[in-house]
Order: C-alpha cells, then structure tokens, then sequence
C-alpha cells in the first residue's frame, strides 16, 4: 500500500488550501507542522515515491533511482563546472528529497555565524549580512528539531557507535591536539521515535533501508498525512507560481506524473525545491507585474548561491581500516569550525569522516584523471580512511542561479549554476587540506589524496533572508519581502552560509515558519 | 556477388566477436568467486580483435597490474553496449582501435607495454580515449569481481556491519568514551 492511498485529497479550486514545493527537510516538515495545526496543506514533489524497502544496496543504482538528473548548465571558474558540466549538484529528486540522501549530521548554527558581517567585517567581492535573527531566536526551534530527529549527543540521546573510519580519525585527532567524537547526528543508536537502531549498513546516502536515519519520507510526511489534513502529489512538476492583479499569488501550474498541466488554487504557498530549483521557479514565473519574477524586486533571487568550502582527503595506511562499514558520516572535529583570521581566512570549517564504495571512490577520487598514480590509489581502497571538510563560503552576488538557454522536457528553462570560488573558499580549503593531510600523517599515512569538490549536497542562500527588502528576498520567517502569501522554505533563506552541514537549521527554520504561518492566518493577514 | 556481400555484411553486423582468457592467478579472492579458470565474453557488435584491442587499451588507462583481464572484459562489454546503441560509438570505437593497429605497423597488440603507452598517449586527448576512460572509470569499479578485488564488500552491506565488523579495526587503540560512542545495548 502507497502512503498516499489513505490520504486526503483536496480539489484543484480549493483556495483555502496552503500548497508547499518539495517534501524534503524544509517542505516535508513545514507540511506536518501546518497539518498537525488543522491547516489543510497540497504538497507537491517532483520525485516519485521510494520507500525503504525500494533502496538498494549499490551507489550508482541508488543514484540512477533518487538522483535530481533533469538537465541544469555550469559556467564558472569553480571546477565542477569542468568536471560535472551537467550535475552541479547531488540532491534527490524523490519523494523525501534530500533527506532521503543526506548523511544525518545535525549540527547548530554558531550564535557568531548568525552575525557574520558584524563578527568578520567586510569582506572584498563577498555580500556578507547578519541574519535577521539570532541563535537565540533559533534556539528553541533547534531543541524541537533535535528531539524529533532524535540528533545523537543532544537531549540525552547515546552518541552512535564509532566505525573504523571514525578511529583513524580520533587517533590523528589525538596526535594534533583536537577534539573528537562520533558527532551529533540524526541516526538512532537504539530504536526511538518510531525509527530502528542503525546497523552499520554504509549505505546513508543511498537511502536508509531501516529508517535509523531522519528523513521526511518515513517522518513528517506519514504523520501529515496521518492528520487528515495534507495531501501529497508525487511526479507534480511545478512550472510556474501565478498571482492575482494585487500582486498575491494564487495558484501553482504544474504537470503532472502524466504530463498533463494542472492548476491548484492556493491561499498561501511555500516554495522548498531546494536552493537551485526554488530560484528557478520564482524566475520562471515571471510576469507583467513581476518582470523579473516573484519575489525579486531587490534582484536577489538566484543571487549569492552558496555550496560551501568542500573537499575530502582520503589517506592509505599499511593495515586495513575498510572504511565504508557503517555510519558514513559519524565523526566530527569542530576544532577548526571557529572564526580564526590568523589563519588567513574568516568563517571555520568541520571534518566530518566519510566514506565511499567502491564505484564512487572511482567516480570522485580525480575526475578525468587515468594512469598509474590514480590506480594505485584505487589499489590501496581497503587500506583507506577519508573525511570532509566543510566550512563557510563566501556569498558573492555573481554567484547565481540564473535561466539558462536549455530547455527541459516541458519546454522551461533549466537552471544554470554559475560559482567562481572566492579567495577565502580558496585559502580556506588548503588550510582544510593541510590539517586533514597532516592528521592522517601523524597516524602513519603512505599516501594522502587531496579530492577536490563532488557535486553540491549542501546548496544555499539563493533566496537570503535579510533585514531590510532591497537586500534580500524574504524576512527572518522566510515570508518574501514583495508577496506577503510566498514563503520561501528551504537552504535558499540562508544569509550566510556558516560552516556547518545545514539539514538541522533548514528543518528548525521550518518549525518556526509553521508557527509564523499559523499565527498570520489566524490574524487573517495572509 | 552483391547479395553474397551484402548478406556476409549483415551477418558481420549481427554478430559480434568474442574475448577469452584464463585467470592469471589461480588464488586470490577473484579466483574463489570464478566457477572456472577460463573465461569468455560475448560481443554483439564488437569483432573479437576489437574486443581485444579495447580491452588492452583499458588496461593501459587503467593500469592494476595484478587485476585480470576477466575484470577488464567489464569495460569491452560495457563498450560493446554502446556501440550497439550508437553507430557514431561504433564507429568512434573502430576508428580509433584501426588507427593503434595502423601506428603499429598493423599490429598494436605485439607491441610491448610501454610501447603500446607510447602509442596511445598522443590520443589522451581524443574522443576515442575519453570514451574509453569515461566508460572504464564506471565499469572497471562496478562490479562484483572488482569488489572482490579491491576489497569492497558491495551489497553485503545491505545486512548490516553492526555485528561484522564495522569497529573491527586493531592497529589503532579504541577511542574512549563518550567520544567513541556506544553499541546499542551499551549503557552509558
């Protein structure tokens, strides 16, 4: 039985209905929130349904069955341009988005990372801003968040179980004087909040077979539907949001699993497709009134894309360590997360343990590379142990999401993702290089990789929310600064992109939006 | 005639080669895995002396030199499949496998390993050698005897490594709690 057979339903000219874009962390958790409030919700995903029992156990199955692989276009001086002309980003395009792929580290916003213009000054080329809130605003929201994920480390949930790839780590953890642990992450120990233990599959980012890992496919989308008060509608391509002649919006177009154009009325609708598809959205519905698309009088919208500072180290030792057994990602070291501009750059980063099969380690370890010194490389993979490092980078407004000339199978523009690293992602990630390098060695490296960016997992900011209307998109409750009933309700709100993976604080943003959304119907203002 | 060749065309079209060997080691963890010693794989477009040239190639981009062709046979049949799809792949695949021949005095495979490298280098940059590499990079690393190989354990990990050995490791000293968390029993 579909999770959807149960569900309510809503028509087509229901405008008393909120309709939300995407299911993911900030869609698939706005919905619960408003249907659990009596709110009657539609939300449309792109993406078909996978359940748990769809996963499968093989990296390029599971990213020929989940993956976002519509066309999008490159430009840029960023390398993937070159290396993944057509996949800047590695999201999901199913029911669950991105939570159904992501590896479950929660971490919280820093209070200083929240205030990133004040505590780091202006930055050259960069458009750095304050939020406009603060941890504080954000704290209870975080508490919320972490009980429902069930984030380990955190409301006296056990940290999980370290693998071998988390001891290579804490020992060179413990040679250069840092501190670390398995992380907080949103995988249970032990059973709790309806969710297995984790059993140590590997697997995270090919979907979690026995729902040890958060996700809105089997979390805030069932108890949604639950309420009697969501309905979901997988394979609904949205094309374009219209509004009426006061400049509200009104309705969503969107094709269908068919094909066919459909129409749904709409009180209020929240755009969460991620920090490429909502920009493009928002410019593909353009109109008379808005000629350069909902929301965008400041002509923020696309702009300040953030992918963060990413990079791996992979390093081989003479005793195996076999590292793609268990939890991918559980193993942190935030020693280097603070803002330290002795260092030569402002923001921090995290090393975070991670791990590829097989095919992948392939795939990434140097795209385009071939010969000897890759394949010894490949010859040492059960001898390897890997991190990522992950830190802020600089949001510049040329960085953007824009339409590009290629059309999809609907004939509407794709997104053309356009990055050039800033001086301080650059210096940042040979700083992250060295350290992650120098760690490995202090546990007797033979060799040490320096793998340079996979395609985006992390994809913010497009969106920013901003204090004043000229500087951004939307207010601190993701409400867009033009249309009072769009909500922006992804990692597109971010107005900086602080250093660490950003599930967490899009899923907290979420919960307090719902609160906010709640609030201004009530008031009838929206 | 022309019937007689146009028939003798078609069935050369239909019917592709076929690549052989025998596994170089006769232990090893690819060995424990093979029902048999000896080897074959069938091509559909493909001609076996294209399929042996393809794979050579494979080889020379990417060089495991104690990995078994059985293993690299993956990427000529992974190339067959496009070439079967694809004329413009077909056609890149035999242009390019007669023009090593050709650089070769007709005969790339009696060239020694790093003649052969002196050969082909000059292409890296060619159409040819990015459909090769492109293709090898996927089908060398995605099955199970290379899994085998390289030690991956692939789908083995559907079950779980909780109770085999996902904290197997020795040669490190064992973190300590809380940092190194708990077994799901374990009480704080």
């Amino acid at each position: 039985m579909a999770m959807t057979d149960n569900q309510a339903t809503f028509d087509h000219d229901d405008e008393s209905v909120v309709v939300i874009i995407g299911s993911g962390a900030g869609g698939g958790t706005l919905a619960n929130e408003l249907a659990q409030q009596g709110i009657d919700v539609v939300v449309l995903e792109a993406g078909a349904i996978h359940t748990r029992g769809d996963f499968v156990a093989d990296e390029w199955a599971a990213f020929s069955q989940l993956s976002w692989l519509d066309g999008r276009t490159t430009s840029g001086s960023f390398r993937l341009a070159r290396d993944f002309p057509n996949l800047p980003a590695w999201i999901v395009k199913s029911v669950g988005g991105t939570t159904v792929h992501w590896a479950g580290a929660s971490l919280r916003i820093q209070p200083h990372e929240f205030e990133a213009l004040s505590h780091y000054g202006e930055v050259a080329d960069a458009n750095l801003q304050d939020w406009p809130l603060s941890y504080d605003d954000l704290a209870p929201y975080y508490d919320n968040a972490e009980k429902r994920m069930g984030v380990t480390r955190t409301h006296g949930n056990k940290g999980l179980p370290g693998n071998n790839n988390f001891k290579v780590m804490y020992a060179g953890a413990q040679k250069l004087g840092y501190s670390c642990n398995t992380g907080h992450m949103a995988i249970n120990t032990v059973s709790g909040n309806g969710r297995a233990a984790c059993q140590q599959r590997g697997f995270c980012f090919q979907g979690c077979s026995t729902g040890a890992k958060w996700s809105t496919l089997y979390t805030e989308l069932p108890a949604a539907i639950e309420t009697g008060h969501m309905e979901l509608r997988p394979e609904s391509q949205v094309a374009r949001i219209e509004h009426d002649d006061s400049g509200k919006v009104t309705a969503v177009v969107y094709f269908d699993a068919d094909g066919n154009e459909q129409r749904q009325q709409a009180r209020i609708v929240a755009v969460a497709g991620n920090s490429i598809e909502t920009p493009r959205l928002l410019l593909n519905s353009e109109s008379a009134m808005f000629p350069d698309g909902l929301a965008n009088g400041s002509g923020q919208v696309g702009r300040n894309y953030m992918r963060h500072m990413t990079g791996s180290v992979y390093a081989t030792f003479d005793e195996p360590v076999h590292m793609y057994r268990g939890t991918t990602m559980a193993g942190i070291i935030a020693d280097e997360s603070g803002h330290d501009p002795a260092r030569g750059f402002v923001g921090g980063y995290e090393m975070e343990t991670l791990s590829l099969g097989l095919p992948f380690m392939a795939a990434f370890l140097d795209p385009g590379a071939w010969g000897h010194k890759f394949t010894n490389a490949l010859d040492q993979y059960d001898h390897m142990a890997g991190m990522w490092l992950v830190g802020e980078d600089m949001p510049r407004e040329t960085n953007r999401i824009t339409l590009s000339e290629t059309k999809d199978s609907h004939g509407l523009p794709v997104a053309n993702v356009h990055y050039d690293d800033h001086p301080n992602d650059v210096a940042m990630r040979e700083h992250a290089y060295r350290q992650g390098s120098n760690l490995y060695k202090a546990v007797g490296a033979h060799d040490v990789y320096e793998v340079p960016p996979y395609p985006s997992t992390h994809n913010l900011g497009t969106c920013r929310m901003s204090e004043k209307a000229e500087e951004g998109v939307c207010n601190s409750y993701g409400q867009s600064h033009e249309i009072p009933n769009l909500f922006i309700s992804d990692g597109s709100q971010f107005t900086t992109s602080a250093a660490e993976n950003p599930t967490l604080t899009i899923v907290s943003l979420a919960i307090r939006q719902a609160e906010h959304i709640g609030e201004l119907m009530k008031e009838g203002t929206v | 005639m022309l019937s007689t060749t146009l028939s003798r065309r078609v069935f050369l079209k239909s019917s592709g080669g076929v690549i052989v060997g025998t596994l170089a080691f006769a232990t090893g963890p690819i060995a424990l895995i093979a029902p048999t010693r000896s080897w074959a794989m069938s091509l559909d477009t493909l001609d076996s002396h294209q399929g042996e040239m393809l794979l050579a190639v494979a080889r020379q981009i990417f060089p495991h030199s104690d990995l078994e062709d059985a293993v690299y046979a993956y990427v000529v049949k992974d190339l067959d499949r496009m070439a079967s799809e694809d004329d413009a792949v077909h056609a890149l695949l035999s242009d390019g496998v007669a023009s090593l021949d050709d650089q070769a005095d007709g005969d790339w495979l009696a060239l020694d390993d790093d003649a052969r490298m002196a050969v082909l280098e000059p292409m890296a940059e060619s159409d040819f050698f990015e459909q090769i590499r492109a293709n090898a990079v996927v089908s060398l690393y995605d099955n199970d005897l290379a899994f085998a190989h390289f030690g991956y354990q692939g789908e083995e990990g559907d079950a779980g490594y909780l109770r085999n050995g996902f904290n197997d490791l020795t040669w490190l000293p064992d973190p300590p709690q809380p940092e190194g968390g708990y077994l799901p029993g374990e009480d704080t």
